[in-house]
């Protein structure tokens, strides 16, 4: 007979978990490791001075910025109309905000170039009247990058409306205030934290965006060529640049996982 | 000038629950809305604070209607002018205690010598004022909300289980600050309470509240000495005297008894429920250290029990079964023994409302 005590419970992992584990882990840990054995350290400012760096990375920083505050200003509206109002079908409006999340960016970036090219349905009619050409400028590819990345700003938002006590947004109604200074000095402040952490991880999906960026606004150094696009190119032609790159997209992601680790894993 | 309160609630909600209630309550005057959990008492300071809108019926405040559905009236929650103290005062986390207190004035500024210093002041809250609501303790955090609801200068001061936050001991030290508070705010006041005691002390007047209606109006005494329905008679029927205690024997008006907590010392509450009374036609044998001989005053049938009142020297509420009753044969006007166990004496420190000068200090 097997009696459960608290000393079993201690004993060690069955090794198979355990080796299977260390499998998954080589998995993700390998890459960084190539990356950084392979890098250029000495040519490494060299290498990141250059024009095409320079402006991938002035490029990248543009548009990501810009899509992360699109995506505040459109997104948190959605994301407080999905918490707090319930209006028909919003189960299927919440599926369509989530798509970006599962579907291939490429196929986005094919579908935002029919509904906004030249021809596409909107964009012919938008054209006409403004003159505005969005493929294969920047600012197409602050629309893709937002199309891409704004779920993750809805995602966390919606969940912090919902969990946030609307007996607090009463308290502040029944002291004079009216819905706009509610939400101004009430609701955002409350979920500041999940704010923050939903524009910062918006902003590093932004950074790291390529396939619906290069099939909807192409791959023009200086216009439409971010880090991502950059270090596709020079894969082709120049590793040590693709590498050195690389190493900044690393950099980044790190720090925004850092930022965030009270958040994703601090919790054990 | 401040008007009264004048509302008739009647709200639906989802599982079929109706709030059904009226109540009407006069500038100056208290009134408790008492009820147990569930009875619809969060329904009604909803449906007040402008939260929960009105299915029929009205609210009147002064000379302003505030919702009245039949002519499609409804004031919105921040016109409304209505202080509430939110159960679990619902402080703003983000913000200090002196922002929390500025949040309802135009401008919130925080001047020294302006209003929020003022109250900040009144309250005794100036030294908190930079703490965040977190740091406070059950206590402080009650005079935040107050402050932070008073200020505005409402015209109805809604109070929502303004002490079920804390604990006993607090509470009891608290009741009298509210107390002095409550009468410092001209307009209607409306407790919303499921502790007898609170409101009874609190309170001029009482509603009790069960299943979305109310089911008796009076005064604390009229409650407790003629309760209509078994809730009341249960929670609310119970015994309450007034006297100093000194090592478990406590003073009243001349009479003395004896309780088993030997702690507690001057004035406090004791409290005796009316089942733990027992009335003899002789005098009882045993151990029960209270034993006093007495008139019976009157008698009451609530259906499988009765209550007898006794007159002094102490008047007491007991009750008994109606078996019990025809056992002893006993009428109104007989002589009877009356019994009561020293364990069947609780207290509790404080006196009634009225013997206690204004104090702004909770000891905490």
């Amino acid at each position: 007979m097997r009696v459960a005590s608290s000393a079993r419970s201690r004993r060690r992992p069955p090794l198979l978990l355990v080796i299977l584990a260390g499998i998954g882990l080589a998995l993700f840990v390998m890459p960084l490791i190539g990356l950084l054995f392979k890098a250029p350290w000495r040519d490494l400012p060299e290498l990141l001075s250059g024009p095409t760096v320079a402006d991938a990375l002035r490029l990248s920083l543009l548009t990501s910025i810009a899509a992360t505050g699109v995506a505040a200003i459109i997104g948190v509206p959605i994301a407080w109309l999905l918490a707090r109002v319930e209006f028909p079908f919003r189960s299927v409006v919440r599926a369509l905000v989530l798509l970006p999340l599962v579907l291939p960016p490429v196929v986005g970036g094919a579908a935002l170039l029919f509904a906004l090219g030249r021809r596409g349905v909107v964009g012919e009619p938008l054209n006409q009247a403004t003159g505005l050409v969005l493929p294969f400028s920047t600012w197409g590819v602050v629309v893709a990058v937002t199309f891409v990345a704004m779920p993750f700003l809805i995602i966390t938002v919606e969940g912090a409306l919902r969990n946030l006590d609307t007996r607090y947004e009463g308290a502040a109604a029944s002291l004079g205030a009216g819905q706009w200074t509610v939400l101004r000095r009430v609701t955002f402040p409350m979920i500041a934290p999940s704010l923050v952490a939903g524009l910062l991880l918006t902003w590093a999906r932004a950074l790291g965006e390529f396939g619906a960026t290069i099939t909807f606004a192409g791959n023009l150094q200086g216009r439409t060529q971010t880090l991502p696009l950059a270090v596709f190119v020079a894969m082709e032609s120049d590793r040590d640049t693709a590498i050195a790159l690389s190493l900044v997209m690393v950099a980044i992601s790190l720090t925004v996982l850092i930022v965030l680790r009270d958040r994703w894993w601090g919790a054990s | 000038m401040t008007g009264g309160l004048d509302a008739r609630l009647v709200v639906e909600r989802d599982g079929g629950f109706v709030l059904d209630i009226s109540i009407e309550i006069e500038a100056g005057m208290t009134v408790a809305l008492l009820g147990p959990n569930a009875a619809g008492k969060s329904t009604a300071v909803g449906a007040l604070a402008g939260l929960i809108p009105l299915e029929r019926g009205h609210i009147q405040l002064g000379d302003r209607v505030l919702d009245d559905p039949a002519r499609g009236w409804f004031v919105v929650p921040e016109e409304r002018h209505i202080g509430v103290v939110f159960q679990d005062y619902l402080l703003f986390p983000h913000q200090t205690v002196a922002q929390n207190v500025a949040f309802g004035v135009r401008g919130s500024r925080v001047q020294p010598g302006g209003s929020v210093s003022a109250w900040l002041d009144r309250l005794g809250l100036s030294e908190l004022a930079r703490r965040k609501p977190a740091d406070l303790s059950g206590g402080q955090a009650q005079r935040v909300a107050l402050a932070r609801a008073l200020i505005t200068e409402p015209q109805l001061l809604l109070l929502d289980e303004p002490l079920a936050a804390l604990d006993v001991t607090t509470r009891a030290q608290l009741r009298h600050i509210l107390a002095d508070h409550l009468r410092s705010f001209a307009g209607p006041r409306l407790l919303i309470t499921h502790d007898p005691t609170e409101a009874f002390l609190l309170a001029d007047r009482i509603h009790v509240i069960e299943n979305g209606h109310i089911t008796q109006v009076g005064t604390p005494e009229d409650i407790r000495l003629r309760p209509r329905t078994s809730y009341i008679a249960d929670l609310a029927g119970s015994n309450l005297i007034e006297g100093v205690a000194a090592d478990g024997v406590i003073s009243v008006s001349g009479h003395t008894l004896t309780a088993a907590d030997t702690k507690a010392q001057g004035p406090v509450l004791a409290t005796i429920h009316p089942r733990a009374i027992s009335i003899h036609r002789n005098h009882p044998e045993g151990s029960p250290r209270n034993t006093w001989q007495t008139v019976v005053r009157r008698i009451e049938h609530y259906g499988d029990r009765v209550r007898l009142q006794t007159s002094d020297p102490v008047p007491l509420t007991a009750e008994i079964t109606p078996g019990a009753t025809s056992a002893l044969d006993i009428h109104e006007g007989d002589s009877v023994w009356v019994s009561i166990k020293a364990t069947e004496v609780t207290m509790e420190p404080g006196s009634s409302v009225a013997a206690v000068a204004p104090s702004v200090d909770d000891a905490e």
